[in-house]
């Protein structure tokens, strides 16, 4: 990457002085805490995980009523032999059996009943264990191309400077979005988000093709996938610069996105470990398996995850809540690479949402910013704008914004998500956003070298301001240690929003593994014998432009 | 950019000498300031100078001189339709090479009749935590159930929490924080039949529902298919209100709802309302003076974009 650039590819500015005794034991706290959680991960799947073997396994397409063929073909097995043995073993097993073409076949004849689905033995076992192990193996072998296929976009076109400038549209429909991604990145965008419909999160399938209509954003499809990045290539060659498209995992259908991201060439992905829950009330559990199994096929794809922190500064105050961002961000580090992603992988979020009317906001912004900056020096952060306190006044909203753009130029951010002054008033207009641009290119010009000068005096108001924020942080971990990630959750630890561990949506969707429980992508994603050569996490930092 | 012979100063003094005071016939005089006004036009710099700023975007290119002297030309012609005049184009930028954008200003030739200026009042006085504590305890006797609910395929329960969660909304406590309020927070995208069952379960008083997402009217629909639902689950049913960003509180009737909220409703106030309506006064000091004081105008009815 060039000179001057800030991110993963080079040495973060110290300029705090955090007590590394304390770092080291938030880290500490952190796996404690997560370790139980990624337990039970390994011991259960879920509906989801499943049908992201099937998709994986090239299964596609939707029924006359547009139910995916994934979701017929799951379902008709959970109700035969269950799936606690895994979808594979029964789906194989039934294909050999049956002299069955392809999967999309087999599904068909499933849902007429016409398919005696069972939990094979034997050499029957082993044959459909080698079947599926083999169509896996095709599956992944395609992410993994789409992953070489970004990298040689890359080359020939050429990586962007950081901050990187994330922009959203969102209209419902792909063929409106797909001009105005273009039109964004032509006016400086390095990453285009396309929003998904409100209700998309909480649907327990992936609806199929290209689709018009949408509430408030553009379904996440396969097919919606595909025309955006293929439009975005595009202009990446027009422009010479590679612009990422980015979508959102978080949901009840984590891994079949994931799944549906790595096979398409995403670049990005919203995935965090608790949005789901604390956000859409989704089950805990459900969330934290479909999780685990996503980063893992996230950290395949090369692709960098978003997380949420952000929105916990939506419903709560930012400076009184401003630790549990980084219990959260410690947390997401933990789960993301458990499952195997680097650190250039952790496109970690945090957010610019303290009252201006608090006597030094700005100032406690820096020591935010710059303290997460610090503990994960690494990592593409994500940084958010205001939203919480524009008021309307979009004349001040776009002072805010700037202000906000000087802090993510100040403390090295990785990722700026451009604030809109007309947020919360209507999704923008075609002039906020070009007026947005300028705001974030005015200030990325003339402050851009302000950086290198910016020392905060040892003991200061920031120094101080940020190790007590990571003070709040260790204190919340011990407490999260001690009760239990799920006990902290439920008591409405993060967001200020209670959620039991047995409540919310998708629960009936979990199932605990049988002895011999059989999951062929997870087998390769987890085994470090069957990777690509060179896939390590160096790797990964290559990628995004060490 | 503009020709620079052809801007002026922004929100400065009009090229044109005989602006003020004088509208020309077109209308009645302007008050003198001071007088209680009736009729009134904005004000830039001088009493009656009219002056407003306005910015938009037209779909046609901004490249060579001849397209900029037609943007330009059709940025006037839009002012002027939308009763500037004269106005001046002080900035315009090409976005793409397709759209311009522009900020105006002008000299808006509508009066506005104070007479004709149509106030939502609030109907309920606005209490304290204690007040609503003490009249609900006083009316009703018992805790005031509320059910609160995001419906539809809306899933920002955003709106819904901060009335609700305890945090609250703008300094304020929500409705969790009142010790006569016990609160069900059903969540997001929850189905009308469910919220109607749930809220006949709990007993409610009263059902809030938010409403963010606004595409294709949305949140209309599903206010009324609410309204509908409670009608014709039996005679007795809760209070119905409904709030969010885009709801316009002119709409309550139509909607079949009982009260709406809009844009920037602070958990007091819905408290306020609540405890207002729902339990009876008359053992409440703080209502005694039912005629004069307690109902005040409400000067943010029109929440920002109700109108847009």
């Amino acid at each position: 990457m060039e000179a001057g650039n800030t991110g993963p590819d080079r040495a973060v500015r110290r300029r705090l002085n955090l007590d590394p005794a304390a770092v080291r034991e938030a880290r500490e706290l952190a796996r404690h805490a997560g370790q139980p959680i990624v337990d039970m991960a390994r011991t259960h799947t879920t509906v989801s995980v499943e049908r992201a073997v099937l998709r994986l396994a090239g299964l596609h397409g939707a029924d006359e009523d547009g139910m995916p063929w994934v979701n017929c073909l799951a379902d008709a097995v959970r109700q035969s032999t269950g799936l606690e043995h895994g979808v594979a073993l029964p789906v194989w097993d039934a294909l050999l059996a049956g002299n069955y073409p392809d999967l999309g076949t087999l599904a068909r004849d499933a849902v007429a009943d016409k398919v005696q689905f069972r939990v094979p033995g034997g050499a029957d076992a082993h044959a459909a264990r080698g079947a599926a192990a083999e169509a896996l193996a095709g599956g992944i072998a395609r992410i993994d191309a789409q992953r070489a296929a970004r990298e040689a976009m890359i080359t020939q076109t050429s990586q962007p400077r950081m901050p990187w400038i994330y922009l959203i549209v969102a209209t419902g429909d792909i063929y409106e979005d797909i001009p105005q991604a273009q039109a964004a990145a032509r006016e400086g965008a390095d990453v285009i988000a396309v929003i998904r419909s409100t209700g998309q999160s909480l649907l327990d399938y992936v609806p199929e093709g290209a689709t018009r209509e949408g509430f408030a954003g553009t379904y996440a499809t396969q097919e919606n996938f595909r025309l955006m990045r293929a439009a975005l290539d595009d202009v990446s060659r027009e422009l010479g610069r590679y612009v990422r498209l980015t979508n959102y995992a978080s949901g009840l259908c984590m891994p079949e996105i994931a799944a549906l991201a790595g096979l398409e060439r995403l670049d990005m992905m919203l995935n965090d470990c608790m949005y789901g829950i604390i956000f859409r009330d989704i089950n805990p559990r459900r969330t934290f398996i479909d999780q685990r199994f996503s980063r893992q096929i996230h950290a395949r794809a090369g692709i960098i995850i978003n997380t949420g922190e952000d929105n916990y500064l939506t419903t709560a105050d930012a400076v009184d809540a401003a630790h549990t961002v980084v219990v959260s961000q410690l947390l997401n580090e933990y789960f993301g690479k458990e499952a195997g992603l680097a650190d250039s992988q952790l496109g970690l979020g945090h957010a610019f949402e303290i009252n201006p009317a608090v006597p030094d906001s700005f100032v406690l912004e820096l020591a935010h910013a710059q303290l997460v900056r610090e503990l994960f020096p690494d990592a593409p952060l994500k940084y958010m704008p205001p939203t919480k306190h524009m008021t309307g006044n979009v004349f001040a909203g776009y002072l805010l914004d700037a202000f906000f753009n000087l802090a993510g130029v100040m403390t090295d951010q990785s990722i700026l998500l451009i604030g809109m002054m007309t947020e919360g008033i209507h999704t923008p207009f075609l002039a906020d956003r070009d007026l947005a641009l300028e705001n974030v290119r005015y200030v990325r010009e003339a402050a851009g070298r302000l950086g290198e000068s910016f020392q905060p005096v040892p003991g200061g108001f920031i120094d101080r301001r940020a190790n007590e924020v990571l003070g709040e942080a260790v204190q919340l971990l011990r407490r999260i240690s001690d009760e239990g990630l799920l006990n902290a959750i439920a008591d409405g630890t993060f967001g200020i929003t209670r959620r039991p561990a047995d409540g919310g949506r998708g629960l009936e969707g979990v199932i605990e593994h049988a002895e011999g429980y059989f999951n062929p992508a997870r087998d390769i994603l987890e085994d470090p014998e069957r990777n690509l050569p060179g896939d390590s996490p160096s790797a990964a930092l290559s990628e995004i432009g060490a | 950019m503009t020709e620079p012979a052809q801007r002026g100063e922004p929100g400065g003094r009009s090229p044109e000498p005989a602006q003020r005071g004088e509208p020309g016939g077109r209308s009645p005089e302007p008050a003198q300031r001071g007088e209680a006004a009736q009729i009134v036009r904005p004000y830039g710099d001088t009493t009656g100078d009219g002056r407003v700023q306005v910015s938009f975007t037209l779909p046609i290119p901004y490249g060579t001189p001849s397209e900029r002297a037609r943007a330009e030309g059709a940025a006037l012609q839009l002012a002027a339709k939308m009763g500037l005049e004269p106005a001046m184009v002080v900035h315009a930028k090409g976005i793409g090479a397709d759209f311009t954008f522009f900020i105006v200003y002008g000299r808006v030739t509508h009066l506005v009749d104070l007479s004709e200026v149509i106030i939502a009042e609030r109907e309920f006085p606005l209490l304290s935590s204690a007040e609503v504590n003490l009249r609900i305890r006083s009316g009703l006797g018992r805790k005031l159930v509320v059910v609160g609910a995001c419906i539809g395929t809306d899933a920002h329960t955003v709106g819904i929490d901060a009335i609700l969660n305890v945090k609250g909304h703008a300094g304020e406590k929500g409705l969790e924080y009142y010790r006569e309020i016990r609160v069900v927070n059903l969540g997001s995208q929850v189905e009308v039949p469910d919220l109607v069952a749930r809220s006949a379960a709990e007993g409610a008083d009263a059902v809030l529902v938010s409403q963010v997402v606004t595409q294709r009217d949305a949140h209309i629909a599903n206010a009324r298919e609410m309204a509908s639902a409670f009608g014709a689950a039996g005679p007795r049913r809760p209070l119905l209100v409904v709030g969010g960003p885009r709801f316009d509180p002119a709409m309550t009737a139509s909607l079949g709802v009982d009260k709406v909220f809009g844009k920037g409703t602070t958990p007091s106030e819905v408290a306020s309302y609540l405890a207002y309506t729902l339990a009876p006064a008359a053992l409440d000091p703080a209502a005694a003076d039912t005629g004069g004081s307690a109902p005040a105008t409400d000067i943010r009815a029109k929440p920002i974009g109700a109108s847009a």
